[in-house]
């Protein structure tokens, strides 16, 4: 599904130049669900960004479902992004002033889905996050666990290839994040490929293989055995 | 184009507006305001304008009156000084002569401004003037016949000795409610029959004065006055498509010719070009509809680049969202356009408001000045037609898009990987 070679990045800011990522090979077949670690500036959010087409490496290539990524126009890449990608966010990134149902429906929108169908497909990924009742509430009228899983609703809501998570737990309590977690597990167990970054262990173990970054090298890559995130038992 | 007609992009942009209603509201005034001022300064342009042109009141404009002076140079043995007068056969030379005019009417006058009475009706007396006329002339100078009938070219021929008399003549010598058409008045001593009366409109000369006048043919008037073959003066109309001003010159020389003028003698014929005074008029406007459009294009100016600045602003603010956006796979157009929109239906809307505040103004000073006779004043019917409301808009949807231009050309630069930095 995802397939990276020798993957360079650097940024530059003045004279300095930061090399963030240094070499980095690494693959993901269908339905994995792998967690990304590393120490903050290890460089595993700009991995997510080249993953997540919204940024590009400066070498090296990088296949997402057979599809080379390289020198995309915008245009091109947001319909990729739109296409192959569901993204969740640290800090949800709702719209503020849109209900969660249109929250839900945005990629659809995007994607040139008529009104009807989308307001009715939106309110089945809805369900699937148990957040039907909610439909019309806007996101400041949620819990930061509610907000997560419109967020991911949303994120599966264009029935993307690869679910791209940014520290999904980052910005909630043990308890909703193992709710989270055990949405996020439900979906992968239904096929979907997902790729988490986080810096928690717990969280990252709640995954089938964990990729550890250091220094914008990959040091370790293992499969591990998953832990089923069981919200109750936390309670 | 398909954007433009979805309910979802106008959903999105109601959506974004009404985000914060004040901000948008405190924008959109400062369109309003310009595209109210430029509309109110049009329209009040236009009422001035139509104040003014009152007072031709259907006067033929393209016209010139002409009347003999003394020859200022000697020529062909003739000395400078000489009088001369036009004379009848003149006129029908010049409409042969030069092409392009329309009518070329002698006309003679008696009496005049502070004149000796010179016209009895009974006991009553009065001093009027008495003009010997064509009929072509009340369509270069316009006036109502308020009962019976104008001079007519059988009152030519025969020289038949009737007269028009206006409403301060009929106040002057009748009583109230006396029948006039019909009865006779003595204009210097010879009778004459009262076929019509008149009213005259317009606010150019004495309102009063120019009732007091009195119209018979020409040709009764040439031989009751003992006139001869003489015309005192001449009214001149060129045909619409010819202009007054260019041909009064080839006039003038065919009167030289015919009098033995030198024909560099400018002072032999005397004039008045009343088309070179309405062009002057006319020339005024334009430069203060010049002078509306100018400040209210500039005023317009202002609002415009206070919707441009709260764009940038609004950009600026929902960075995250277009970062949002664009993760979720918005192209870069459907983010360009969006804010173009936005613009633009800000700009259209609050323009419109403008125009409807100006309207109902207008309306309300129009409410206001039609309960007044406006015959006399110089502001009437201020208004704007069609075309300037749709030069408005057009100026707005132009500078909506204007105003939208640089902050959708910002939103659009904005990765989407610095939008989404969680900070």
């Amino acid at each position: 599904m995802i397939e990276i070679k020798d993957l360079h990045k650097s940024y530059h800011m003045g004279k300095n130049s930061l090399h963030v990522l240094k070499g980095i090979n690494f693959s993901v077949s269908e339905g994995e669900m792998v967690s990304i670690m590393g120490s903050s500036g290890s460089g595993k959010s700009t991995l997510l960004n080249i993953l997540g087409i919204l940024d590009e490496a400066d070498e090296g290539t990088y296949t997402l479902d057979g599809t080379l990524i390289k020198n995309l126009n915008e245009k091109v890449a947001a319909r990729y992004r739109n296409k192959f990608l569901g993204f969740i966010f640290q800090s949800f990134n709702l719209i503020n002033y849109k209900s969660a149902l249109e929250n839900v429906a945005m990629p659809l929108y995007y994607q040139g889905v008529k009104r009807n169908i989308r307001t009715e497909k939106a309110m089945h990924y809805l369900e699937k996050v148990g957040l039907a009742d909610w439909a019309t509430h806007l996101p400041n009228e949620l819990s930061g666990g509610q907000k997560q899983r419109v967020a991911i609703a949303r994120a599966l809501a264009s029935d993307p290839k690869v679910l791209l998570a940014d520290e999904p737990t980052g910005a909630l309590d043990t308890k909703t994040s193992y709710e989270v977690m055990e949405l996020i597990q439900g979906i992968n167990d239904e096929g979907k490929t997902i790729l988490i970054v986080t810096h928690e262990d717990d969280i990252a173990h709640m995954t089938k293989r964990i990729v550890n970054l250091k220094d914008g090298i990959i040091i370790d890559d293992s499969v591990v055995t998953q832990v089923r995130a069981k919200s109750e038992a936390y309670v | 184009m398909s954007k433009l007609f979805s309910r979802d992009s106008w959903a999105e942009i109601i959506e974004a507006l009404s985000s914060n209603w004040f901000r948008t509201v405190m924008t959109a005034f400062g369109v309003l305001w310009g595209i109210f001022i430029l509309v109110i300064l049009l329209a009040a342009g236009n009422g001035l304008e139509n104040g003014i042109k009152q007072g031709f009141n259907g006067m033929a404009t393209n016209s010139m009156f002409m009347w003999s002076q003394t020859a200022s140079q000697p020529y062909k043995g003739l000395p400078k000084g000489r009088r001369y007068n036009f004379k009848t056969n003149d006129v029908p030379a010049i409409k042969q002569s030069v092409p392009g005019l329309r009518f070329v009417s002698p006309r003679n006058q008696l009496g005049g401004f502070r004149g000796s009475n010179n016209v009895v009706r009974g006991l009553q007396t009065g001093a009027f003037n008495v003009y010997g006329d064509y009929p072509e002339i009340i369509q270069q100078q316009p006036m109502d016949i308020t009962s019976g009938r104008f001079v007519n070219y059988s009152d030519i021929n025969e020289k038949r000795k009737v007269a028009i008399i206006g409403s301060g003549v009929q106040s002057a010598l009748y009583n109230p409610g006396e029948e006039v058409i019909g009865s006779y008045i003595k204009i210097n001593g010879v009778n004459f029959m009262v076929v019509g009366t008149y009213k005259k409109k317009g606010n150019n000369g004495d309102p009063e004065e120019m009732q007091k006048e009195i119209y018979v043919p020409f040709t009764a008037f040439s031989q009751a006055f003992n006139m001869g073959d003489v015309v005192g003066w001449m009214a001149i109309t060129a045909e619409d498509g010819y202009s007054i001003t260019e041909l009064k010159s080839q006039v003038f020389d065919v009167i030289k010719t015919r009098h033995t003028i030198n024909p560099n003698d400018d002072r032999a014929v005397g004039n008045f070009d009343l088309y070179e005074e309405f062009s002057k008029i006319t020339g005024l406007f334009t430069a203060l509809n010049f002078v509306a459009y100018f400040v209210g294009i500039l005023v317009l100016l202002s609002g415009i680049i206070g919707i441009s600045n709260i764009m940038l602003i609004v950009v600026k603010e929902r960075t995250k969202e277009i970062g949002i956006r664009r993760a979720l796979g918005a192209t870069p157009w459907s983010i360009r356009s969006q804010i173009l929109l936005e613009s633009i239906f800000l700009t259209i809307v609050s323009g419109m408001a403008g125009i409807v505040l100006a309207t109902a103004v207008l309306w309300l000073v129009n409410y206001q000045l039609s309960g007044m006779d406006t015959s006399e004043m110089m502001f009437i019917n201020p208004s704007v037609n069609i075309g300037v409301v749709f030069i408005a808009l057009t100026i707005l949807i132009v500078s909506g898009l204007l105003a939208g231009l640089i902050p959708a050309q910002n939103a659009i630069k904005i990765r989407p990987v610095e939008a989404l930095r969680t900070e």
